[in-house]
């Protein structure tokens, strides 16, 4: 392949590939880095895996699932409870994840709580990062005072400790009989609510990397031109600045969610977060710690499950980072000491088309754009 | 810089006074601190009720109470006055008080915890850097973000499970069966092999060596019962001596400076020599002779380092320093293993050392060793606990940063002068890669303060995190605002601390005035 030849001929020189000189666009160099990351596609396959499974099993929103029980359901002990899963052979039986004491399937519960830590997961990246984004774009684009206000704001918000607001939060959706608009919302979407809210205090690391990139678009050539021409502050903020900072906005959005995992499930292993009758998988953990000598599989399956979808969206971050990061195409001196100097006479540092000096299929291209 | 750092308190002072209003309100809106009287049927109900009211001040609204607390607090602003008045809890103890017991707690819990992860994520992350794309990058790599992912209850529970129910089944009859120990010695010695780097056939010797030798020490523990007396005993810790000698002298002045490796391995002698001089002293150990002979250890290796001198005194005295520092500590590990029956034995333990709850066994009875074995078999599991969770990020961060430095010109140019290796990287990589990790590391002292608050709530501990864990559980806002306020205030001072430091140690980077 084309391509190949050109990156191997560039690493060759110790310069990591020149994928832009190809005429690529922006969206399909990030995609090609994308894509050659085994890290990151593994996480988003086990990912995806995760989430059809939690999602199609159990059903959601009324919707019912191919699963034969829910989280509620109660059902006599098959047995003694321990998980009638196997691999060898491979089958899955009446309770492939086990039951707990009085005969809940884990199974249920466990997917249960796994689509509650994702819808929480997404909710928080969407609401934190659209209000980091216009936080982060307007402070950054007209500074002054509305520069000043927002970014004490954040300030004042970033060392308010989230425990606690978590707490008052469970606290004011405890109270049903009080009867507000809130109480009510958050006691039939107590889910819903919490990320609602955890959202509503993870966008200040957020709004400062905005910022902070918007500072230094803002004193671009090409924002000059823009303004010479007649554009309108919105045109430039979203057709200008907007696109070219839309890498550290996603990378840091996939982050904060994989943060939000690990929030989640600590503050309803906590007592603050998803509280019974619904479950999440902080939560059962939380109960079945004490059982761990007697059913040790209550407190397996939960923790695994919480590791793989942090875990898996961990590395798609990772390689969304290493497909926008423009410091990837950086000079390696040791990789050009390990390739000699014959491979840089023969090609053009370019890589504009050049012929391969060597058979590109022998050991792939060790440049910081493969692997993980 | 004045300028610039008067500038950075007044707003923080600002920003924490909004914080704090916020904070209170909070708190006194999650509920109800009388709602545990509202359901007695006592008839001193209303009697209690009056009781809390008039401690917590509940007829003044919340609003308005704050600035009764902030008045009080205020006045912990004023030197030696002595009047510092942070409220009382829900039990009518003074804050104070409180906050100060439960500082010491978190800190003993989680400075050795920051330190080590420090230190070994540092470590690791430079190693993965020098050897990029090896299998041990890619290895530490995912395990990196494996605890990235870990949830710190779940691991807690495990080790709780593991480390201290298992272990301490194991320590009732240590043996360890032959295919055990030829197990251990085949993960060692792959891991060895892994890390060893180099050509295949030096990383097969490394490998094969580790493992005759892990397995060979397993075999003779399970037979003398070591792990019920263990000891160390003085041709261990010459061996041992002699061998941090050679590693220290490597990294800090190169194996060509005789003089230096020379220095050390005097240091070593004279260490062999104090660990008998010293048993005798050791029996009547507390806490601050520990400490005076560490210093001692110290200046003893300076010393000699002097003495000996060579073309670098500097060099030598550095590499003796060192080295006589650790062979110190390992005198003192052979001392608390010496101190380790006595505490197995003792009837508070009653065999089961290693502890799930607590900072300390309640009661216990025993001279300074037998104390701090007790606090060293407490503080094990948390510790550990943090060290996996906060590991990921410090290998991660320093693993860049170093990878950054090394593909700098200034690193080339060193290297085309012709520096050997150890200088490129120790002298010219290693410290300016610290630069970024300076600020990360401010950060984090700063945030130590707060203490671990799932940890603190799985293991029992009763420090910072369990205070205000409380506070929030009962609706009782001094507590929360006592934590609040010492955490917010720390973290501000070290975030300034971490920007002056990061213009200190960079030139480059200058403070706005």
């Amino acid at each position: 392949m084309a391509e190949d030849e050109a990156s191997r001929i560039s690493a060759a020189a110790g310069v990591e590939p020149v994928l832009e000189a190809k005429g690529l666009s922006q969206g399909q160099i990030v995609r090609k880095r994308f894509l050659g990351h085994s890290g990151a596609i593994i996480g988003l396959v086990v990912f995806a895996f995760i989430f059809v499974l939690a999602f199609t099993s159990v059903g959601y929103l009324g919707i019912p699932g191919w699963w034969k029980y829910n989280h509620t359901q109660v059902s006599p002990l098959v047995n003694g409870g321990a998980p009638t899963s196997s691999l060898w052979p491979l089958a899955w039986g009446e309770h492939p994840f086990g039951q707990d004491r009085i005969g809940r399937d884990l199974f249920a519960m466990t997917m249960r709580g796994a689509q509650q830590s994702i819808t929480i997961m997404i909710v928080i990246g969407l609401i934190a990062g659209l209000i980091g984004v216009v936080v982060g774009a307007i402070s950054g684009y007209f500074r002054g005072w509305s520069e000043a206000i927002l970014m004490r704001l954040t300030d004042v918000i970033i060392i308010i400790p989230a425990l606690l607001l978590a707490a008052v939060m469970a606290a004011l959706a405890g109270r049903r009989d009080q009867g507000s608009w809130f109480a009510s919302f958050a006691s039939t979407n107590g889910v819903l609510a919490l990320g609602i809210f955890l959202g509503l205090i993870s966008w200040v690391a957020l709004a400062r990397l905005m910022r902070g990139e918007f500072l230094s678009l803002r004193e671009r050539e090409f924002v000059d031109a823009a303004r010479i021409s007649g554009a309108s502050n919105a045109r430039i903020i979203f057709k200008h600045i907007l696109p070219n900072a839309v890498g550290v906005l996603i990378v840091n959005v996939t982050l904060t969610m994989s943060a939000a995992i690990l929030t989640e499930t600590a503050l309803s292993y906590l007592g603050v977060g998803v509280k019974a009758p619904d479950t999440s998988l902080g939560l059962l953990i939380s109960q079945n710690q004490q059982a761990f000598a007697t059913r040790p599989w209550l407190f397996w399956f939960p923790g695994m499950f919480i590791v793989l979808i942090c875990l898996s969206i961990n590395f798609i971050g990772d390689g969304l980072r290493d497909a926008f990061d423009p410091r990837q195409k950086k000079f390696n001196a040791k990789k050009a000491a390990d390739h000699g100097g014959a491979a840089v006479q023969a090609g053009t540092v370019t890589g504009l088309g050049a012929p391969a000096p060597e058979d590109p299929r022998n050991d792939g291209p060790a440049d910081g754009t493969r692997g993980q | 810089m004045v300028t610039y750092i008067f500038r950075r308190l007044v707003t923080a002072a600002l920003i924490l006074l909004g914080a704090s209003y916020l904070v209170y309100l909070l708190t006194a809106a999650s509920g109800d601190p009388l709602e545990e009287f509202r359901a007695n049927p006592t008839p001193q109900k209303q009697q209690l009720m009056d009781a809390r009211t008039e401690l917590l001040q509940l007829d003044t609204p919340a609003p308005l109470r704050y600035f009764k607390w902030f008045g009080g607090a205020v006045q912990c602003l004023v030197p030696f006055a002595n009047s510092c008045d942070l409220g009382k809890n829900i039990a009518g103890q003074p804050i104070t008080e409180a906050l100060g017991f439960a500082l010491v707690q978190t800190l003993t819990l989680v400075t050795a915890a920051t330190v080590l992860a420090i230190l070994i994520g540092i470590t690791l992350g430079i190693v993965t850097a020098l050897r990029q794309y090896s299998t041990l990058d890619y290895g530490v790599t995912f395990m990196a973000f494996l605890f990235f992912s870990l949830p710190i209850f779940w691991v807690a529970v495990l080790l709780k499970e593991f480390g201290a129910i298992g272990f301490n089944d194991f320590l009732r009859n240590p043996d360890v069966p032959l295919p055990a120990a030829l197990g251990i010695g085949v993960v060692v010695g792959a891991v060895t092999a892994v890390a060893a780097g180099g050509t295949m056939r030096r990383r097969l010797l490394a490998g094969a060596v580790a493992f005759g030798f892990v397995t060979a020490v397993l075999i003779y523990f399970s037979a003398t019962e070591w792990f019920k007396t263990p000891g160390l005993g003085p041709v261990v810790i010459a061996i041992a001596g002699v061998g941090i000698a050679f590693a220290v002298t490597l990294l800090s002045a190169g194996l060509k400076n005789r003089k230096a490796l020379q220095s050390a391995l005097i240091a070593v002698g004279v260490g062999v020599v104090f660990y008998f001089l010293l048993q005798p002293l050791l029996n009547e150990a507390t806490f601050l002779m520990i400490v005076l002979l560490a210093v001692a250890f110290v200046l003893i290796g300076m010393g000699i380092g002097y003495l000996v001198g060579g073309y670098d005194r500097g060099q030598s005295m550095r590499a003796a320093a060192i080295t006589s520092f650790l062979v110190g500590f390992l005198i003192l590990l052979d001392r608390y293993m010496q101190a380790w029956p006595s505490y197995f034995n003792n009837s508070r333990v009653r065999g089961r050392p290693i502890a799930t709850i607590g900072a300390s066994t309640p009661n216990i009875q025993g001279d300074f060793w037998v104390l701090s074995l007790d606090s060293f078999t407490h503080l094990i599991l948390p510790t550990l606990a943090l060290i996996l969770i906060s590991l990921a990020s410090y290998t991660r961060f320093t693993r860049a940063s170093m990878l950054e430095i090394m593909n700098m010109d200034y690193i080339r140019t060193a290297r085309a002068k012709g520096l050997s290796e150890r200088t490129v990287i120790m002298r010219h990589a290693f410290r300016n890669a610290l630069i970024p990790i300076a600020t990360i590391v401010a950060f984090d002292i700063g945030a130590l303060i707060g203490g671990a608050v799932i940890t603190e709530t799985v293991f029992s501990v009763r420090g910072m995190g369990f205070l205000f864990l409380d506070g929030i559980a009962h609706t009782d806002p001094n507590p929360v605002m006592g934590v609040f306020i010492c955490v917010a205030i720390t973290a501000m001072v070290f975030n300034l601390i971490a920007d002056l430091a990061y213009s200190a140690l960079d030139p480059r980077v200058r403070v706005k005035a």
